[in-house]
Order: structure tokens, then C-alpha cells, then sequence
């Protein structure tokens, strides 16, 4: 009896190391990642960073600004209308899909979760750049949305799921049709989740380089018109990390700080409304 | 007594399974019924018709008719939301909108139903509301309180008032004191007792006793067919089916 038990809590605490183990292996990534960028970044991480333009090779000084803003153009143009979109059709498929389209739309949405995002760049080239004859934020936009909307379709799916069946009930026995009982109060039931979702949906499409170099490409100046080609960090990023020079690469870390810094602010956002109840 | 339902040969299926065999049943005005019968009898299901809340059940079927003020509700020229809007309907569990204050579960219904009110007549009809469920009392000084963080006898009596908030004429009540303590249960069942005045009630219950303290008739179900109707003071003293008799005797179900 003894030795079985002694045999029973020692296999019971290995488990338990093996188990925290692997939970430290998961987070230490973004441990290694944020102190390495914190300290290599913090050579240009001062206030010109935030404020100027690239400058040329060699003079010193300059920032992402441009980056800055046009990352942060090409998200809210994303999400201006993938949002609704991705809603609208997680509510259809919550709601009303039961039928055979309903699982294709389901397939859809997860296949397109796996496509590897280079090919969205390649679809917003084909689609928008080649017909309009130049490089956009539109393009830019378009190539993110096919990123962005079929994460938020699935989990603002999954998030209605969980509204209890008597919510619903409780709504149509006081005469509230359908469309109502779903907009007004099922949806706020759930609204908490599906805000998360959406954050962490742009948290994802923020740091997303491969879309954007064939669509957005990427620019040196300000640039007001949607129609022409836009800077964003990742694509500064990019460009200062395979180039040659010492200064470029400093500017590299500083500017993925920046980006790490806003994902982080995305995702406390998200957890602070994910964590709100009732 | 005038008839404000009247319910004519009504048989419901969920899909091949037969749940209720022609029913016939009516309702006075302002009369509270009680629905009574074991388990999985058909009660919850016959009440739901009235409302016409099996509507979205996939595979949910029925026939017979049942006459609001002799207009047949089975139609499909019926609109269901107008319906349930003249037929308000209170479930076994307190339901409480989640994420909604107390205020705004009484509201919502008003809000929604389209009607341009201005806020101050919302409030006073929420006020009202919570008053006919004996609720304000207790909740006036936290109407931004969740309603979920009410007591569940509490939380009862809101689904009450935002049932009647949107101004129903018949109520209907499966088991509503079910998930209650006796206190407030014998409050539930003073409310029944208030509102038949102007409401037409129908409730269903395991419970006996209440049924007898609270309703005028009473309506025997077993296996989906109504055995008796009658005064709840003749049906309890001297019952004229045997199965009835059984029941209310305990030798049953
Ligand atoms: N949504 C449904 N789908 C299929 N069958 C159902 C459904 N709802 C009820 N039934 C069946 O209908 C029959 C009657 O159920 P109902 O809920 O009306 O009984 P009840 O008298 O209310 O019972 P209880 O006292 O336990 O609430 C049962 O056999 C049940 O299995
Ligand atoms: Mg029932």
C-alpha cells in the first residue's frame, strides 16, 4: 500500500514539472523577444523616432512617423468595414446557419485562416493594384481584411453560441422579431467576446508585413491620399532590417518595439474587456 | 364567464413523437387556470402553443385551432410578434436579461416594440410595472443595479414586470415559483392573485396546493390529453375522472 502511494505521488509530481515546463517553454518567446528588442531598440527610441521622417542613409536621426500613421490608416480602414462585414456574417451563421451554405461559408472562413498571408498580398496585387495601376492603402486594406474578417466571423460566431437558449426566448416572448432580438440583445449578450475578438484580430493585421508589400508597398514621405502608396511599420521594418547599414538596423529594433508595444496595448485592451462580465 | 381563449382540438408533434391529442380548453377573462399533470405530460408544450413559441422548434407541428378572441392564432396570417405582444409569457428559470440593470430589463420590450415613446413615459411604465410585481419596494433605490444581481425569487418577479411592461392581456406562467424558496413563492402567488384582476392568467404547477390557493380552474393533463377542466374547488373535492382522482391523491405519477 505504501510503496504504491509514494510510487503514485511521485509520478504525480513529475507530471506536474512536465506540465510547467512546457508552460514556461510557451511564454518565454515573448519574454526573450521583448527584452531583446527593449534593450537593442533603445538606442533610437527617442522622441524623433515618433515625430520625424525617414532620414537618407547615413544622416542621423529620422523616424517611422509616416509609419506610424499609415499602419495606423491601413488598420482602421481595414477594420471600417470588416468589422461589420465579419459581424453581420458570424450573426448569419449563429443564427440562421443551419444549411448546407452555412457549412461551406464555415469551411471558407477556417481555410482562409490557414492561407499563408503572402498570398493575400498576392490577391490584393491581382485585384487591386494591376486593374488601378498603382500601389494603395486600399490595396493594403483589402489584402488585411481577407486576414481580419474570417477570424472575426468565427469567433463572433462562437461567442453567440455561448448566449443561452433562454435569452432568446425570453426576447421574442415580448413580441421583439427576430432580426431585434438578435442585434439588440443576443449580440450584447455576447458583446463583451466578440469586442476581444475583434481586438486581437487587429492586433494580428497590425504587425502583418507579407499583405502589404505587394499592395501597400510601403512609401519615405507623408502620404494624405488613400490612393497612392503608404508607409507602415512592418514594411519600414522590413526595408531597414535587409539593408546593409548599422544605423538602418537600429532603427529596425526600434520600430518593432513600437509595433510590439501597440500589439501589447491591443491585447491588455482585450483582456480588460474580456474579463468584464455580465 | 366570457371566453377570452378558447382552445378547439389542438394535437402537437415534435416531429413523428405525438405531445398533445386534441385539446379542448377555455379560458375565462381575468380567471387564473392552472395547468396540472406529471412530468412530461405536454403542459409546458401546450402552453408554448399559446404564444406561439414552438414557431422556431425545427420539426414542430400542430393542428387544431386556438381562438384569442375568436380569432384563430394558429393562422399563418397571424403574426406571432403582435401575438406575443397581447400574450406575455414567464419561464421556470428567472431569466434576466444578462448585461442589462433592472431599469433596462423592464424597458427593453418597449424600447424595441417600435413604438416612439419618450423617455419620461418609459420611466413612469417601468415604475408602474415594477409596481404590479411588488418589486419597486426593494429595487427603486438600484434600478442600475445588473438584474442578475437580484435574488432569484427577486429576479422572478422582474421577468414579471418586464413581461408586463409591454401591456399583455393573458399571462402565462410555466412553473414560475419552481426555483423558488417558500417566501417567495407565497409572494409570487399573491402577485397571481393581484393581477387577475386585469390580466386573464395561465399558469402551470407541480404544486397542489398552490394551484388550489390560487386559481379559479384547474386543468388535469396526462400523456398529452386533458383529462378534466373544472373549478378548483370541485376538482380537488370531488373530481369526476378516476385518473384525476389518482393524481391528486398521490397514488399517481
Ligand atoms: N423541443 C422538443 N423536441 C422534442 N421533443 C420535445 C421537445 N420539447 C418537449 N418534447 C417532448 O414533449 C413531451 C412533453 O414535454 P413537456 O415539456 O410539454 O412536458 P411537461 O408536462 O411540461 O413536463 P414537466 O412537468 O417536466 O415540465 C415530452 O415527451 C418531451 O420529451
Ligand atoms: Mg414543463
Amino acid at each position: 500500500m505504501e510503496t504504491v502511494s509514494f510510487r503514485r505521488k511521485a509520478l504525480d509530481r513529475c507530471m506536474k514539472a512536465l506540465f510547467c515546463v512546457c508552460a514556461v517553454l510557451v511564454i518565454l518567446p515573448l519574454f526573450v523577444i521583448f527584452f531583446d528588442l527593449v534593450i537593442k531598440g533603445a538606442k533610437e527610441l527617442k522622441p524623433s523616432l515618433l515625430i520625424d521622417l525617414p532620414h537618407p542613409v547615413g544622416e542621423p536621426g529620422g523616424g517611422i512617423a509616416n509609419g506610424i500613421v499609415g499602419t495606423i490608416v491601413i488598420t482602421l480602414l481595414t477594420m471600417l468595414w470588416s468589422v461589420p462585414t465579419a459581424v453581420l456574417c458570424g450573426i448569419y451563421l449563429a443564427e440562421y446557419g443551419r444549411g448546407k451554405f452555412a457549412s461551406a461559408v464555415r469551411f471558407a472562413a477556417d481555410t482562409m485562416t490557414g492561407v499563408p498571408s503572402i498570398i493575400m498580398g498576392i490577391f490584393g496585387y491581382i485585384l487591386l493594384v494591376v486593374p488601378m495601376k498603382r500601389f494603395s492603402a486600399w490595396a493594403g486594406a483589402a489584402a488585411l481584411s481577407m486576414i481580419f474578417i474570417p477570424v472575426v466571423v468565427r469567433t463572433t460566431e462562437d461567442m453567440l453560441r455561448t448566449v443561452p437558449h433562454h435569452v432568446h426566448e425570453a426576447a421574442l416572448a415580448l413580441g421583439i422579431e427576430r432580426w431585434k432580438t438578435i442585434l439588440y440583445i443576443v449580440v450584447r449578450t455576447a458583446s463583451s467576446g466578440i469586442l476581444t475578438g475583434i481586438l486581437l484580430a487587429m492586433a494580428r493585421i497590425l504587425g502583418e508585413t507579407a499583405p502589404l508589400l505587394f499592395t501597400a508597398l510601403g512609401n519615405q514621405f507623408w502620404q494624405t491620399r488613400l490612393d497612392q502608396p503608404i508607409a507602415a511599420i512592418p514594411l519600414q521594418v522590413f526595408t531597414y532590417a535587409i539593408s546593409p547599414y548599422e544605423d538602418w538596423h537600429d532603427k529596425a529594433w526600434a520600430g518593432a518595439l513600437v509595433l510590439i508595444a501597440m500589439v501589447l496595448l491591443i491585447s491588455l485592451t482585450a483582456r480588460f474587456f474580456g474579463r468584464e462580465k455580465k | 364567464m366570457e371566453s377570452v381563449l378558447e382552445v378547439k382540438g389542438l394535437s402537437a408533434w415534435f416531429g413523428g413523437h405525438q405531445v398533445l391529442t386534441d385539446i379542448r380548453m377555455d379560458v375565462g377573462r381575468n380567471s387564473v387556470t392552472s395547468v396540472m399533470g406529471p412530468s412530461g405530460c405536454g403542459k409546458s408544450t401546450f402552453i408554448r402553443c399559446l404564444n406561439r413559441m414552438h414557431d422556431l422548434t425545427p420539426g414542430f407541428r400542430s393542428t387544431g385551432e386556438i381562438l384569442l378572441d375568436g380569432v384563430n392564432i394558429q393562422s399563418e396570417r397571424i403574426d406571432p410578434v403582435n401575438l406575443r405582444r397581447r400574450v406575455g409569457m414567464v419561464f421556470q428559470q428567472p431569466n434576466p436579461f444578462p448585461r442589462m440593470s433592472v431599469f433596462e430589463n423592464v424597458a427593453v420590450g418597449l424600447k424595441l416594440n417600435g413604438k416612439k415613446l419618450t423617455r419620461a413615459s418609459i420611466a413612469e411604465t417601468v415604475e408602474k410595472s415594477l409596481h404590479m410585481a411588488a418589486l419597486w419596494n426593494e429595487v427603486k433605490d438600484h434600478l442600475d443595479r445588473p438584474g442578475l444581481s437580484l435574488s432569484g425569487g427577486q429576479q422572478q418577479r422582474l421577468c414579471i414586470a418586464r413581461a408586463l411592461a409591454v401591456e399583455p392581456e393573458i399571462l402565462l406562467m410555466d412553473e414560475p415559483c419552481s426555483a423558488l424558496d417558500p417566501v417567495s413563492t407565497a409572494k409570487i402567488e399573491e402577485l397571481i392573485e393581484d393581477l387577475s384582476e386585469r390580466y386573464t392568467i395561465v399558469v402551470v404547477t407541480h404544486n397542489m396546493q398552490q394551484a388550489a390557493r390560487i386559481s379559479d380552474s384547474v386543468a388535469f393533463f396526462l400523456l398529452g390529453e386533458l383529462i378534466e377542466m373544472d373549478k378548483s374547488g370541485k376538482i380537488f373535492t370531488n373530481p369526476s375522472d378516476k385518473r384525476t382522482e389518482e393524481y391528486i391523491t398521490g397514488r399517481f405519477g
